[in-house]
């Protein structure tokens, strides 16, 4: 009897998967273990592998066709064994919103005491990696040179040096920063403003007297991302009460840590970001407001006991959520490493869905991209969703008198169902303490 | 502009402070009856009589010694070494006593000497004829070590060196004395204390003194012409105190230095200025700062071998291709 093979959930989002392309023909041999077919689900595209062996009787499907989770896709068994076709299993439609109850008032926030003035605490590395025995991995860079990467912002890492030894020198740095910035996701490209020094790249936005029409009028075919996309986020704005709490945390002692950290682990190779840090963080505050690590279920309200903090990732065509498990048990430095690897193998698509599924809390950063302050939609099942805007240097009190600060602007969604107002905010007070003492980060 | 010779700019100096200042008195070996043994000193004995020119004996530690006493007491004296390289038998004399003297004396005692003489290699006389000390003498705080490289120069900062009140050790060269060059008219004083940018450049700094500065002059035209490479070549003339504002302009400027002198590498003028560019302008540095001195050997008797111990046109061009790669 010919073994049917249905489309499997592959992600636990996904409710059709595009059969991409067939890797085997009808009539050919197969044996357990080989791919039958590349499958695209909302986040990634998969090979479909084989459980038995024969020979690959009927496709049910056509590539570039959508299926549903358990309907046929193709039937393996015998040679000239005679198969019929299945009955498919329909393309599910969203379910409606429930009506909800109206959320109680909100208490107000708790007064929280005012901590005395935080100085500046003295970094001490508590785990560094241990120093290469050879340090081949070091760049060779002249002092200069080095100045000038860092005042045009060029990653000297990738500029190949051209003085004795292979040392970068500051002509290398003119050229690298002549040059434009390596291609990255669209999206994820830092903002660049016009540059009022004038040149040929003052200017990044179109030209003024472009004459070409801005876009040929047209439809395009909606992805399975896209479409997962708009069903997760039309349920997310039109089922969970949103509300929004903000919190602005100064920024300069992070900014400290961070310099010192990457001065030091520079010839390590480690390069840590802002992000890196926020999701530390935000993993400690979970810990230390538990509350917020919870999920709205119709069965009640679920507690989780692991912290497993999710980030955004622009990609093309779409947006994912990578989460770094047991976010709360790691350095952060290992978090940069696997927020880094998670990052990358995001924009290829390459994502397994273990590796974007699962997350308790989510991070959503366009600080890199300037913008200063904005609110997220609620990834659910999450209960919140934190958005980071950019650290502004800005005038600010302090000891009556104003000084250029460095703040940085922290915005919770949360799930008002799961998350009040008085939670929230002590939630966003533990994340404000830990980013202003990010020495507890290394611990 | 007058063109006098470097030899004849000296002259001109020691001639003008004796006529402007009756205590200055020139004395050193040869310097009167034989009209010196460069004939630098040529004609002042006539001019000025045996009083201001005394010819002394062939002992420096004597006569040193009598000139530093004489300082003390408010003579103005010019000391002449045949030759530098006999600074060692007046060591004590010149770097104990005149060098801490207004220390000690807790200020009420000055020594205004002036001490001079050629100290250079190249001219085939030999190791012990043909030292530098100017690093050894730069060495000691109290003292002011001045090293001209041209004619209009040597007579602006000697000039300075008999009005300064504290010991000026004054260290001329064989080889430039025949130089010839413009000599502004009337009075002219040079500052110690003040490097002088001999050439502008965008590229590389050559930092350097005394005779170096002409073989640096020479390489940076060479490298104009056949290397695009544009060298600014800055001459310190006074090596203690030193102008490291204007090394560090330069520096600011071309970002690569080259350091020229007439120096054993070990313990020089030059690592000492390696040093303080490093320190105050690491971050403008976009290469290592490259020395070339004198071979490190005692002062080679082959003449055609003691031409490449020198720092010399060839050697700088080469030491310059090195710091601009």
């Amino acid at each position: 009897m010919a073994q049917i093979i249905d489309m499997p959930k592959l992600s636990d989002t996904m409710t059709v998967g595009t059969l991409v392309k067939w890797l085997k023909q009808e009539g050919e041999p197969v044996k357990s273990g080989d791919m039958l077919a590349e499958v695209e689900t909302d986040k990634a595209t998969m090979e479909l592998e084989c459980f038995f062996d024969g020979t690959l009787l009927r496709q049910f499907a056509p590539a570039g066709s959508q299926v549903a989770i358990g309907s046929p896709l193709c039937a393996i068994g015998n040679p000239g064994e005679k198969v019929e076709t299945p009955a498919a299993v329909p393309v599910p439609a969203p379910k409606p919103a429930a009506p909800l109850p109206v959320a109680a008032p909100t208490p107000p926030p708790a007064p929280r005491p005012v901590a005395p003035t935080p100085v500046a605490p003295a970094l001490v590395p508590v785990s560094a990696p241990a120093p290469a025995a050879v340090s081949s991995a070091r760049v060779r860079i002249s002092p200069l040179a080095r100045r000038l990467a860092a005042e045009k912002g060029v990653d000297y890492s990738r500029v190949t040096g051209s003085g004795p030894g292979g040392r970068i020198v500051r002509a290398d740095i003119a050229a690298a920063a002549a040059k434009p910035a390596a291609p990255a996701a669209p999206a994820a490209a830092p903002a660049k403003s016009a540059s009022p020094k004038g040149g040929a790249d003052a200017w990044p936005w179109r030209s003024v007297f472009d004459p070409a029409p801005i876009q040929p009028e047209s439809t395009a075919a909606l992805s399975n991302m896209r479409t997962t996309i708009a069903r997760r986020l039309v349920e997310s704005k039109t089922t969970i009460p949103h509300f929004y709490l903000e919190i602005e945390v100064d920024a300069a002692p992070l900014g400290a840590l961070r310099a010192q950290l990457n001065a030091g682990l520079g010839q390590d190779g480690v390069r840590l970001s802002v992000n890196d840090f926020i999701l530390k963080a935000s993993a400690a505050a979970l810990r230390a407001v538990p509350g917020v690590n919870a999920s709205w279920d119709a069965a009640g309200i679920k507690f989780h006991g692991a912290v497993h903090v999710s980030f955004a990732v622009a990609i093309e065509d779409g947006l994912i959520t990578p989460v770094i498990r047991e976010t709360d048990q790691k350095s952060v430095v290992q978090i940069s490493t696997e927020a880094k690897d998670l990052g990358k193998r995001a924009k290829e698509k390459k994502l397994t869905p273990a590796e974007y599924t699962g997350g308790t809390f989510c991070v959503s950063n366009l600080g890199m991209m300037g913008i200063a302050r904005f609110s997220a939609i609620i990834n659910p099942p999450n209960a919140a969703i934190l958005a980071v805007g950019a650290t502004v240097r800005k005038p600010v009190v302090q000891d009556d008198q104003i000084v250029i600060g460095e703040r940085m602007s922290l915005t919770l969604s949360c799930d008002h169902r799961v998350v009040d107002g008085a939670l929230g905010a002590r939630f966003l007070n533990a994340l404000k303490d830990h980013l202003e003492h990010p020495a507890l980060l290394l611990v | 502009m007058p063109v006098l010779t470097y030899r004849e700019a000296i002259r001109h100096a020691l001639a003008e402070e004796l006529e402007r200042d009756s205590s200055v008195v020139v004395l050193g070996e040869e310097v009167g009856q034989f009209n010196g043994a460069y004939k630098v000193t040529e004609g002042l004995l006539a001019k000025f009589g045996p009083k201001r020119i005394v010819d002394t004996p062939i002992s420096e530690a004597g006569f040193i010694g009598l000139g530093v006493g004489a300082s003390m007491l408010g003579i103005r004296p010019v000391m002449e070494l045949m030759f530098w390289s006999f600074y060692s038998v007046a060591f004590d004399q010149i770097l104990n006593n005149a060098a801490n003297v207004r220390y000690m004396s807790g200020g009420l005692i000055n020594c205004p000497i002036v001490i001079r003489g050629p100290a250079n290699g190249g001219t085939n006389v030999g190791a012990t004829h043909s030292h530098t000390p100017e690093n050894v003498l730069a060495n000691h705080p109290g003292v002011k070590v001045v090293v001209p490289s041209t004619a209009a120069d040597a007579k602006g900062l000697l000039k300075s060196a008999i009005r300064d009140n504290d010991p000026v050790f004054f260290l001329e060269n064989t080889l430039l004395y025949g130089e010839k060059g413009e000599v502004p008219e009337g009075e002219h004083v040079v500052p110690l204390g003040l490097a002088d940018v001999k050439r502008a450049g965008t590229d590389l700094t050559i930092v350097t003194y005394g005779r170096s500065v002409l073989h640096s002059l020479a390489a940076a035209e060479i490298l104009q012409r056949d290397h695009g490479a544009s060298v600014e070549v800055v001459d310190l003339r006074t090596i203690r105190p030193l102008d490291l504002d204007t090394v560090l302009a330069s520096v600011a400027k071309t970002h690569r230095v080259l350091i020229v002198e007439e120096q054993k590498p070990f313990a020089s003028v030059g690592s000492q200025l390696a040093y303080m560019i490093q320190r105050e302008a690491f971050d403008e540095l976009d290469a290592p700062i490259h020395r070339l001195a004198t071979v490190d050997a005692p002062a080679i008797y082959s003449p055609p071998v003691e031409v490449e111990q020198l720092p010399n046109p060839s050697r700088v061009l080469k030491a310059a291709l090195e710091a601009l790669a």
